[in-house]
């Protein structure tokens, strides 16, 4: 993984000077608090329902064991003994107090950590492929562009007072796992017609209010050009974004109002100007910057072993895992696992203090002390051994982290919600809850299989509603919570939007409309078919018939005149 | 009027003519008059005055100015509020792309903790707002000894001083 220099650590220990006196400005009165905010925010300080809330960066959510450690460290010290990781692959602390935030923030600077660019109306943390570098269907490792990505933007003294927030992703693998369509700025490392690699840059795509599933403005960009293209992107974005309403203000709007076209030709003709410039990137920079993502020392002969297979057989909780919390590794003997951080009664993402160094340990044991953090809100341990497996079950067994449940209708996820976040209209954390009450037969779970269960609190979307199978949209109707379920949303390579399915519908009924909707596909589904081909084939009307049996179908009504 | 240049206060005598009121004259001596006036009342102007300067916010595009960079000694960027951040685009086009080697002066809601950024986007003479202590300002130019990318004030990004 990336190594800092004196440079970096220059800039962030420079940084945690800086927040520590604008903290004491503050306090002292100096700053107000309007004036406080942006500075705050772009250190990824929020002030929450019960207090401030912390967001730290995990570059591409790539954690070393060490980082790791630390993070338990900060939540044990200053916070309540948990933290929460995030759809963005990074990490928050609920619960510290202000006056603490420096010193949190000089702990992670000890190791190589920082807040910065979490927040606020800036480019925040560049997230990636959580299979990067191991992955089988990887073109190529997109993580040395997403840290060229990640220096560019820190600090970027032009771009720090964007009309909104930017997020950028990137992949290098045919299937996208990082939900890259969805963000203001998407790259796909692609191959062109010559056999060169470059990024096929798709801009405008988001969540929120107004979703959008982003436009290709370029199919191919030479990697030389990556940074005058995103700064020729972020230049008219930064110019041309609407100020006057923070609804509209994100670049979606932007790209959407002016049209794909019109978009691409400004972008081009600012690109233009400065292709040429300072930014274009040399070989020696990117090659400096692959050399710190390098396979680690595989054992050739991991795949001789047999006693992951002999385990598989005789131990049935084992096999049910296997068949769950496993990832295909490109070299064969080795997988990348996955552990759930979506135990029954455990609010989606969290991890304990003993957890996270008990995860740290395992992972200087078996995985080389690298970790990821996923963008459904899980970590992977991503180089074990497969004679290292049953092992590893056991001891994350120890720690109930062992929950076999990935990409199952538990495996749901979930943003903070009313319990902790100030903007939300409704709990998501109870529903996740109800949910796992509901559906406690393991078997049923397994028999339902892939689905993707996503959910908001509220219309900014921070748990991807609109992308999930089953969509779930806290709302506030008189003071009271209700929720919007939407189906046959994706944030893979089909990308779409769910649709809604009718109307909101109360708090206790959630779990069981969600069961409802499962009986339609278990009725429906031929063979292989997940939730989501079920849907696609058969349309949202059956669905929808078996949730609200007694109204008159009035749309469809219309749609046959 | 007391401002930060080159990163010392100094005193300027450069007055700020925030609206044009029809009724009154133009204040005495240097005036930093809005674009639009400027623009409109080019001819007369030219004829009037030896030195020029307009203030532009973040709506007039700096395209519109290009033709007229030799008349100005001083170009005011306005920030009406600090987290309008389009100013920062406006002073490294004018500074990088069109060469304007003139004053380059933040005005408006000029805060301690922006001159940093402000500072590298090429400008280098800040009105800050009015209950602001200049010499408190001063500080936040030594926020960061190193920076990642290259901007109006270093073409050089730090990669290639690693080598």
């Amino acid at each position: 993984m990336y190594k800092y220099d004196n440079y970096d650590q220059t800039i962030v220990d420079e940084r945690v000077a800086q927040f520590r006196d604008q903290t004491a400005r503050f306090l002292a009165g100096q700053l107000s608090e309007e004036e406080f905010r942006p500075l705050r925010l772009m250190n990824g300080l929020y002030i929450q329902r019960y207090a401030p809330m912390l967001r730290v960066a995990i570059p591409y959510g790539l954690l070393s064991s060490q980082q790791l450690r630390m993070l338990a460290h900060i939540s044990r010290k200053y916070d309540k003994h948990y933290a929460h990781f995030s759809t963005r692959q990074n990490v928050q602390f609920n619960w510290p107090a202000l006056e603490t935030v420096p010193d949190i923030l000089a702990d992670l600077a000890r190791v190589e950590m920082h807040a910065i660019q979490t927040s606020g109306n800036d480019i925040r943390n560049t997230t990636s492929d959580q299979f990067a570098g191991i992955a089988v269907d990887e073109l190529e490792d997109p993580r040395p562009y997403c840290e060229i990505i990640r220096q560019w933007s820190t600090f970027h003294p032009e771009f720090s007072f964007l009309p909104r927030k930017f997020k950028i992703a990137v992949t290098g693998a045919v299937h996208d796992r990082a939900a890259v369509k969805v963000h203001d700025i998407g790259l796909f490392l692609v191959k062109n017609d010559a056999g060169e690699i470059g990024f096929n840059v798709v801009v405008g795509g988001g969540l929120g209010r107004t979703p959008f599933i982003g436009p290709s403005i370029r199919p191919f960009l030479e990697k030389q050009h990556l940074l005058s293209y995103l700064e020729a992107i972020l230049r008219v974005y930064n110019r041309f974004g609407r100020r006057d309403n923070i609804y509209r203000a994100r670049i979606k709007i932007l790209v959407n109002d002016l049209g794909k076209e019109e978009f691409t030709r400004q972008v081009e003709a600012e690109w233009n100007h400065i292709k040429d410039s300072v930014l274009k990137l040399d070989q020696q920079e990117i090659e400096r910057m692959k050399s710190f993502f390098t396979a680690p020392d595989y054992d050739q002969n991991a795949a001789e072993d047999n006693s992951f297979e002999a385990a598989e057989k005789s131990n049935k909780a084992f096999a049910t895992w296997v068949k769950r919390n496993l990832f295909v590794h490109k070299i064969a003997g080795y997988k990348a696992v996955i552990i759930s951080l979506k135990a029954p009664g455990i609010a989606p993402g969290d991890a304990t203090d003993e957890q996270m160094d008990h995860i740290a340990d395992l992972a200087d044991h078996y995985s080389y002390g690298e970790i990821v953090v996923t963008h459904d809100q899980n970590l992977v341990l991503p180089n074990v051994k497969q004679a290292d497996l049953f092992d590893l079950w056991q001891k994350l067994s120890a720690k109930h982290l062992a929950t076999a449940n990935i990409g199952l209708l538990t495996d749901m996820i979930c943003c903070p919600g009313l319990d902790f976040c100030s903007l939300a209209n409704a709990g998501s954390i109870p529903i996740a809850n109800q949910i796992n009450e509901k559906f406690d037969d393991i078997d049923y779970l397994h028999d339902i299989g892939d689905i993707k269960i996503k959910m908001s609190g509220c219309m900014n979307a921070c748990g991807h509603h609109h992308v999930g199978h089953i969509g779930i949209l806290g709302v506030s109707k008189k003071g009271e919570e209700f929720y919007q379920l939407t189906l046959g949303g994706s944030s893979e390579n089909d990308a779409c939007l769910g649709e809604r399915l009718g109307p909101a519908v109360a708090k206790k009924e959630v779990a069981n409309v969600i069961a409802r909707l499962l009986d339609v596909y278990v009725e429906q589904r031929q063979e292989e078919e997940r939730f989501l081909d079920t849907f696609r084939r058969i349309g949202i009307k059956p669905f929808k018939d078996r949730v609200y049996p007694k109204q008159p179908v009035k749309e469809e009504a219309c749609a046959n005149h | 009027m007391r401002i930060i240049k080159d990163k010392k206060i100094i005193d300027d005598d450069w007055s700020l003519v925030r609206d044009i009121d029809s009724s009154a004259p133009l204040p005495d001596g240097n005036v930093i008059l809005p674009f639009m006036y400027w623009q409109e009342n080019r001819d007369a102007l030219l004829k009037q005055n030896a030195t020029h300067a307009v203030w532009i916010d973040g709506d007039i595009e700096t395209e519109k100015l290009v033709s007229y960079l030799e008349y100005y000694a001083l170009i005011a960027l306005d920030f009406p509020v600090f987290k309008d951040g389009r100013s920062y685009t406006h002073a490294r086009l004018l500074r990088e792309r069109y060469g304007f080697k003139g004053d380059l002066r933040a005005i408006g809601e000029v805060l301690r903790d922006q001159l940093f950024f402000l500072q590298r986007c090429g400008i280098d003479s800040y009105q800050l707002r009015e209950d602001k202590d200049a010499e408190d300002a001063l500080k936040g130019f030594e926020d960061f000894t190193v920076c990642y990318q290259a901007a109006a004030d270093d073409v050089v990004p730090v990669y290639k001083s690693r080598r």
